[in-house]
């Protein structure tokens, strides 16, 4: 069979948006069935209670409507995120853009500080053999010590010197998202070939000119394809910074206030903004890649 | 005449895993202005590493070696010659003109100077025109021409060249080798050539410098008669088919086929 006969008489533009549909229709297919499933107990005990008897389709309607759910159907944690983004004002404690804005200016300002440290690391271990020799294991290290250890900490190190707010945050950021800059780059810095360097040589460059007329261009394929990794790390790293006690702004609070009341809706819903915003922030870099790479040939 | 290039007794050996390598033993040669010398051997025969540390890019472990009077590095120092790979090596994110460029800015020549040079190395190699274009949008030809260009634009009297046409076909290499010979009487560059090809070397050279492995040593050194002025046709001539038959015998006693 042919592939025209096996699309039938289907719509190309569709062809591509099919099997995509089907996986998200499968998910929240399967979600439903669990959600009936997991708050059933819960709806059988309230019966029982109240001595009424449950038809299938009450059982179903229920568990699916519930308050406080042991785990809330798609459409409640749909329209918990519509209410958070659209039904508040965005200065409201309970708006979900206001605390998307708390961490994503904390993960925006880690990601900089990571991808700085990451480049300036890079640049010393190809440039320098000490470094080359020493860095390395460290910087494997501290990403082997477990973050969850490691943000209390610093939180409160940093609490106990008067520094609050963003800037702890940030660190926490920073460590997770300098380390693929880090490992990208050294590659990337690297891929010059020895011809390269050695026409480089023949024109008697300085270091520096090398570094910034052929590694540097060479590296960022290498650098955007890390960046991705990065910012990802960096909004993780930024939750992870406000999940300790004392945190009231931002979708790590907002995941751990839920927690706290048994809000499995909220907590949903900023789980939800948190994925939503990840994936906007590798798009924008994404979008930010094809059009640097195109521009120099490198795509 | 001064010799433009010196060379005396030069040695390199590699320490390797398995003991040393002699890549050069004993090698002397003199290369005057002007000169067209190939180089011609089967590979390991140091063909490529003696024009490298010509290019101060190796360093001898042995012999002495003057590139204008001075030290190779010196030489080197003073941009006294242009090294034209086997690969272009131009950069995808630069122009053509850009690429050509890219040396020029590495040795502050002011950007008044640098569009003036583009502009005539650029005529020179008959890529006039091409300047705005990106290496993509060119063919492989094209490109090494434009990476011959890159090594014309600083004006050094040496041009240093390893296998340039190597990875083209054989028609675009004719084309290249007859604009090589064009390029080489209008400039009076002294050229060193490293090249598989026996037509090749007879073709362009003024003195055919043939090598053979282990250790890696000049064999025979052929002082062409050929005049200068030679159009592709002279390939047809009884001189130049017996100069190719002396190449072939050079090559055969040194390395007898092993």
């Amino acid at each position: 069979m042919t592939d025209a006969a096996a699309n039938g008489g289907v719509n190309p533009a569709l062809r591509g948006g099919l099997p995509i549909l089907t996986v998200l229709l499968a998910i929240v297919a399967v979600w439903y069935g669990a959600a009936v499933w997991m708050n059933a107990p819960w709806v059988r005990d309230q019966a029982a209670r109240a001595e009424a008897t449950l038809t299938a389709p009450d059982l179903i309607r229920q568990t699916l409507t519930l308050d406080r759910p042991v785990l809330p159907a798609p459409h409640q944690v749909a329209a918990g995120l519509w209410d958070g983004i659209a039904g508040q004002k965005i200065t409201s404690k309970r708006s979900l853009v206001w605390h998307g804005w708390v961490t994503l200016s904390a993960t925006l300002a880690g990601f900089a500080i990571g991808t700085m440290a990451g480049i300036a690391l890079a640049v010393g271990i190809v440039h320098n053999r000490a470094m080359d020799q020493s860095v390395m294991p460290w910087a494997v290290a501290s990403q082997t010590v477990p973050i969850l250890a490691i943000a209390p900490m610093v939180i409160v190190v940093m609490a106990s010197a008067g520094v609050t707010g963003l800037l702890p945050k940030a660190i926490i950021a920073a460590w997770l998202s300098f380390f693929p800059v880090l490992v990208g780059m050294v590659k990337g810095l690297r891929t010059p070939d020895a011809m390269q360097l050695d026409l480089m040589r023949s024109w008697n460059s300085s270091p520096a000119q090398v570094f910034w007329r052929l590694r540097l261009p060479s590296s960022l394929p290498y650098l955007f394809a890390s960046l991705k990794v990065a910012i990802a790390a960096a909004l993780v790293g930024t939750i992870v910074g406000e999940l300790p006690a004392g945190a009231t702004a931002g979708l790590g609070a907002r995941l751990l206030s839920g927690s706290y009341y048994g809000q499995t809706v909220q907590i949903w819903s900023a789980l939800f903004a948190a994925a939503i915003l990840a994936a906007l922030l590798v798009m924008l870099i994404g979008a930010l890649e094809r059009l640097t790479l195109r521009r120099m040939g490198l795509a | 005449m001064t010799p433009v290039i010196t060379a005396r007794d030069i040695s390199l050996t590699f320490t390797t895993a398995d003991g040393p390598v002699h890549a050069l033993k004993d090698v002397s040669l003199t290369i005057n202005p002007g000169d067209f010398v190939s180089f011609i051997g089967p590979s390991g025969c140091g063909k490529t590493t003696f024009l490298r540390t010509i290019a101060a890019l190796e360093t001898p472990t042995g012999g002495t070696l003057s590139v204008n009077g001075m030290t190779p590095d010196a030489a080197r120092k003073a941009r006294a010659y242009g090294y034209v790979f086997q690969a272009p090596g131009l950069y995808p994110w630069r122009t053509i003109a850009g690429n050509i460029s890219l040396p020029l800015e590495i040795m502050g020549f002011s950007r008044a100077d640098r569009a003036q040079r583009i502009r005539r190395v650029l005529d020179l190699v008959d890529l006039t025109g091409f300047g705005s274009k990106y290496p993509w949008q060119l063919s492989g030809g094209m490109q090494q021409r434009a990476s011959i260009a890159r090594a014309l634009a600083f004006d050094a009297d040496i041009l240093l060249m390893d296998e340039p046409f190597g990875a083209l076909d054989e028609i675009v290499r004719d084309r290249l080798n007859e604009a090589l010979l064009d390029l080489w009487k209008k400039t009076g560059k002294t050229i060193g050539f490293v090249t598989h090809s026996i037509p090749e070397a007879v073709y362009l050279s003024t003195r055919i410098v043939v090598m053979s492995p282990r250790p890696g040593r000049i064999t025979r050194v052929i002082d062409s008669p050929l005049p200068r002025d030679r159009p592709l046709e002279i390939r047809d001539t009884p001189e130049f088919i017996a100069l190719a038959q002396q190449v072939r015998e050079g090559l055969r006693e040194g390395h007898g086929y092993d």
